[in-house]
């Protein structure tokens, strides 16, 4: 398997929004390079004709019927918020500047 | 009556329920309990004291009335920080979560209030329930009461901790890849998790959907089957419940009854990496339930060769989707919003700030796992694994009831000893992860202490989905061998902890 | 704000069409009017409070989890059923990986690689001939929270200081409808778009599925473009022009594409594959964000939901619930009701068919039924920016006007009055007429009066009547009717101004 390079780490942690360091960058990617080198066994059993599994229990079809329940109050739902202005969150503007 | 602390969760609430206590002064109790050695254990991170009290009184109350108690009401009990408790402060180990308080009870908080249990506090965890030792709590690491200076496994180290050290009789974990059963085995006590499906996750703060599940940690057998027994059963608010009827635990844990029972060795669970001790101690169980009129028979099991590796693609691919809430917008910390920045910048400068190296480590690694061009090589191959997984165990229960393992590999190591090192700190799962990939269920139980260091160790009992009475039987009749090979609990010979005044 | 890259001049349509292939390919994102929301109970009601409809599942609070809502997967196979697609025997929900401020989760519950509903089609009328829009799938999803944006010149996205958030809106159903490439329509493409968006809104309009009400954002589309050069040629590149919220916004939105695209292409300058927004103001579209390789979604299977397998017994009965067809209802009703084809398109184009049947049903001749709903009442729900079945008057109001004017009660300009009254809330057809005073003067006597009266009045006009000029009695008929504030019936007026003038 393909190592990891610094650059594909540096891309990674922006698609996963988080703004490493340069030299919090250096230590993930040579941690990295090794974790995956170790999980990459995974590749070495041979399973072609293998279904995934990607529940561990085999349900279908669970549903609800339409019917409301009662929802939190706005007060309860801003409760947790950093920013509210009126009944609303308030977020940094959503756009970069270049956008 | 002597000191309240010591009594099994059985007894306490016999206890409550006959007034030769009361839930209060057993709740006090505990609490003094906490004043007097956590400091040293750190395994709360949040005492809720009035909270704990109001809801004694409560049980007091009905008792007084003549209301019918549930056979655990008025019994104190730690909660693992990763299940929401409303209005009571919700960290998951996290910098993100400090100070958030949940709007809502998760399932098992519910049904643990809905059953008169006394809800002493949230417990210390590694951060998101990443880790297994604790060291990943952005709180600090828990102590283990058998030595400070060692770790009392994870993510869940601060529930066993809690119940180790006498501080609550009763503990809720949650289990992802072992994270309530390794804290068992190197504190001695008893954890189980559950079959997948068995306890509702509604509320429980996701890790990975598909491998978390919450379970009871105690020091005995019984008291482990009647937590169980509340907070299990079909929930309709998780999609993944499963709506079948719990079997009957408690007369599981009680039957203790072991003849005739077909037990596997799985082949691929031990011998190399694992400490001698370990070893000897698991042998020995063995030995004792063989005597007891159970038969043995060694299973092999190939693919768990590669649950680790497959459980480290799973996980991390799952959780950085889940993880991916805490962004600053809703609740939770947020850093860098000085009215210039946008909310993209907020976010990435929020998560950097808020999650420890390993929590980014693991986002890192699934974002990779799931992103185009790798995912069939890594998430999907991992699947399949997982099939194959679920096969090997179909495959074992066909000729045993159940298996058996060490819990862990080593017994506790000490703190700081792995933590740069996340590979060597992984493999302390590799024993556990197999049932939380194929959904069924396990147990351990402590067996004695390696006589090479003096510490718990644990042996493990794995069930097929949906037959979690077996664990209580096996780990009952085991447990009741031992006591009686032993004299005393095993718990017994913990070191007694400096009290602070 | 960056000047948009690829805004150079526009060609003309007609040489664009010329030498260029279009074609076409619509996302249409519907919101289902179920009870709840697709994952949890809360309400989906439009207008609430701000985050007052909103609980720890879609609020993506930590631990809360999602169970499907029945009556969305209902409603999924038959707008499958209804488009001629295949329903999955099996399919799962997955998880679509991105963040945005108003996506609780930062991640939309959706379905990948295998969606509910595939390979359909739904065929179109224009300029008289059947269009067949091949449909790729139909999948179920849900809805983001809704942003304001404060500050900044033009309250929009770009250039706000910072955003509102509102999750009332988060987490109601969607079923997002995916066209196959539209090929061949030449230079029809973009009637070709409209008539396919608005034969979708007839088709889920009937289905009871959805209010599909464009300009309140429950039926959403998205206009993909490319041109090539010849039919033979491999496709080209794509824009992606998004939230075009009406129908002639989705005509225009393909027509500007068109004439921009060929622009670019015939410039010599590669179309750059991108997301677009139009605006309804000049009808243009501008750039937005390009679709960078960073865009990488992780889509994997939903661990929190398990699979959905609708039985073949459960779509066979949810086959029989379909409702005929539009476009075969529209043929039966028009037969029935004897409108022309112009007529007949202009009440399915306000949405009058249901309410002209209704009021039909309660007793009115369709005449008059279309009458008032595509005159009066379709000019009074235009003023208030509503559409006509928002409108705060039933088909059974409408059929009493009728009624009351059929027996003379009211004449046309008495009943728009009371029609009014009606809408302004003042009660029933006939409170109105009793409250308003509204009753045609039927008073012989009464009206003898007056029209004796406007003779005396206007003498030259009597006389030019005597002298057979009966065209000068509207003036005569016109004196009166004021005389009696409108409330005579004007035919029998001009009736009796004739007689005792002597012309009968
Ligand atoms: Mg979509
Ligand atoms: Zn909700």
């Amino acid at each position: 398997m393909a190592a990891l390079t610094r650059a594909e780490v540096a891309h990674l942690a922006k698609l996963a929004r988080i703004a490493v360091s340069d030299a919090e960058l250096d230590h993930l990617a040579g941690q990295l390079d090794v974790i995956l080198a170790s999980v990459a066994r995974v590749g070495e059993v041979v399973a072609d004709d293998i279904p995934p599994t990607s529940h561990a229990v085999p349900l279908t079809n669970v549903v609800r019927l339409d019917v409301v329940r009662p929802s939190l109050t706005a007060e309860q739902a801003l409760s947790g918020a950093p920013a509210v202005e009126g009944d609303r969150f308030r977020v940094p503007r959503i756009l970069d500047e270049e956008a | 009556m002597g000191d309240l602390t010591s009594l099994t969760a059985a007894q306490a609430a016999e206890a409550v329920a006959t007034g030769e206590t009361s839930s209060v002064e057993l709740t006090r109790a505990h609490l003094a309990r906490i004043t007097a050695v956590d400091a040293s254990v750190h395994a709360f991170l949040h005492v809720d004291e009035v909270g704990a009290l109001v809801s004694a009184a409560a049980v007091d109350a009905r008792r007084a009335a003549g209301q019918e108690l549930g056979p655990l009401a008025g019994v104190p009990l730690a909660l693992k920080d990763v299940l929401c408790m409303e209005g009571v402060p919700t960290t998951c180990g996290s910098k993100l979560l400090e100070g958030w308080r949940p709007p809502y009870d998760a399932t098992v908080t519910r049904r643990l209030k809905d059953a008169g249990l006394v809800i002493l506090g949230k417990t210390n965890m590694d951060e998101f329930a990443m880790g297994s030792s604790t060291e990943h709590s952005s709180y600090g690491p828990s102590h283990n009461p058998w030595d400070l200076d060692r770790i009392p496994g994870g993510s869940g180290g601060g529930s066993a901790a809690a119940v180790a050290s006498f501080q609550a009789p009763l503990a809720i974990g949650t289990d992802t890849g072992g994270s309530i059963r390794q804290p068992a085995a190197v504190t001695g006590t008893v954890g189980v998790k559950p079959t997948y499906g068995g306890v509702s996750r509604y509320g429980l703060v996701a890790l990975a959907s598909s491998l978390d599940q919450a379970g009871p940690c105690a020091r005995t057998v019984l008291d482990a089957a009647l937590l169980h027994t509340v907070i299990g059963g079909h929930d309709p608010l998780d999609s993944t419940s499963i709506d079948a009827p719990l079997p009957d635990l408690v007369a599981a844990a009680r039957q203790q009854e072991v003849r005739g029972l077909r037990i596997g060795l799985v082949k691929q669970l031990g011998g190399e990496g694992y400490q001698s001790g370990v070893e000897q101690r698991f042998g020995e169980a063995v030995d004792l339930l063989v005597s007891l009129g159970a038969t043995v028979q060694e299973v092999d099991c190939p693919s768990f060769d590669y649950a680790l590796a497959a459980y480290y693609l799973i996980l991390p691919s799952e959780a950085s989707s889940n993880l991916a809430k805490f962004d600053a917008m809703r609740y939770g910390l947020r850093v860098g919003d000085d009215g210039t920045r946008s909310a993209e910048q907020v976010m990435a400068m929020t998560r950097d700030a808020g999650f420890g190296d390993e929590v980014k480590r693991r986002i890192i690694l699934g974002t990779y796992a799931l992103s185009s061009g790798y995912y069939d090589a890594y998430y999907g191959q991992a699947q399949k694994v997982r099939t194959l997984i679920a096969r090997d165990f179909a495959a074992a229960f066909e000729r045993v009831d159940v298996l058996v393992s060490p819990t862990c590999p080593t017994t506790a190591f000490k703190l700081g000893d792995k933590l740069d090192d996340p590979l060597a700190m992984y493999l302390n799962d590799v024993a556990t992860i197999p049932v939380n990939l194929a959904g069924n269920c396990g147990m351990s139980l402590p067996v004695g202490l390696a006589p090479e260091d003096g510490l718990p160790v644990g042996l493990q009992i794995m069930a097929p989905a949906l037959a979690d009475d077996r664990l209580y039987r096996v780990g009952g009749a085991l447990e009741a061998a031992l006591l009686e090979q032993w004299g005393h609990p095993l718990l017994d010979e913990a070191p007694a902890l400096a009290v602070a005044r | 704000m960056t000047a948009p890259t690829q805004e150079a001049e526009l060609f003309d349509y007609d040489d664009a069409v010329a030498r260029f292939d279009p074609v076409l390919g619509l996302e249409v994102h519907v919101e289902l009017s179920t009870a709840t929301k697709m994952f949890c109970g809360c309400p989906t009601e439009f207008g609430a409070a701000p985050n007052s409809q909103t609980c720890p599942t879609c609020l993506g609070l930590p631990g809360a989890l999602p169970v499907v809502n029945e009556r969305a997967v209902e409603a999924a196979v038959r707008i499958g059923l209804a488009l001629n697609c295949e329903i999955a025997e099996w399919c799962r929900f997955a998880r679509k990986n991105y963040f945005y401020p108003d996506m609780p989760k930062n991640f939309q519950t959706s379905q990948y690689d295998e969606p509910i509903s595939f390979n359909g089609w739904l065929d179109v009328e224009v300029e008289g001939q059947t269009v067949r829009v091949e449909i790729e799938r139909a999948h179920m999803e849900e809805d983001t929270g809704k942003s304001l944006h404060v500050g900044g010149a033009t309250g929009r996205i770009h250039g706000a200081d910072y955003s509102l958030v509102d999750y009332n809106r988060a987490g109601i159903p969607l079923i997002e409808i995916v066209t196959k490439p539209i090929t061949g329509t030449g230079a029809l493409a973009p009637e070709v778009a409209k008539a396919y968006v608005s034969a979708l809104r007839e088709l889920l309009r009937a289905l009871e599925v959805s209010d599909v009400r464009m300009e309140q954002g429950s039926l959403r589309c998205d206009v993909n473009l490319s041109l090539r050069p010849t039919p033979d040629s491999p496709l080209g590149t794509r824009s992606e022009t998004k939230n075009v919220n009406s129908l002639r916004s989705v005509e225009r939105a393909v027509r500007y594409e068109v004439r921009r695209h060929a622009a670019v292409l015939s410039s010599g300058a590669k179309v750059v594959q991108e997301t677009r927004h139009f605006h309804e103001d000049t009808g243009a579209t501008t750039s937005g964000r390009e679709k960078s390789d960073a865009e990488d979604y992780r889509y994997f299977p939903e661990p929190d939901l398990v699979p959905i397998a609708p039985s073949r017994e459960w779509v066979e009965e949810l086959r029989l619930t379909l409702p005929e067809p539009p476009p075969v209802l529209r043929a039966r009703r028009q037969a029935a009701w004897g409108f022309t084809d112009l007529e007949m398109r202009d009440a399915v184009n306000v949405g009058a068919v249901p309410l002209i049947e209704d009021t039909v049903a309660a007793g009115a001749a369709p005449s008059a039924a279309r009458k008032w709903w595509l005159g009066e009442l379709a000019r009074a729900a235009n003023e208030r920016g509503l559409s006509l079945d928002d409108l705060d008057i039933s088909p059974t109001d409408v059929a009493r006007v009728v009624a009351l004017v059929e027996v003379g009660t009211l004449n046309d300009k008495l009943a728009r009055s009371c029609l009014e009254g009606v809408l302004a809330g003042e009660g029933t057809p006939d409170e109105v007429v009793a409250s308003r005073g509204l009753q045609v003067v039927s008073d012989e006597g009464a009206l003898t009066a007056a029209v004796a009266e406007a003779i005396a009045a206007d003498p030259d006009a009597a006389q030019k009547v005597r002298d057979g000029k009966a065209a000068a009695v509207g003036a005569l008929v016109g004196a009166v009717m004021k005389a009696t504030r409108g409330q005579a019936d004007a035919a029998r007026v001009r009736e009796l101004l004739l007689e005792s003038l002597g012309e009968v």
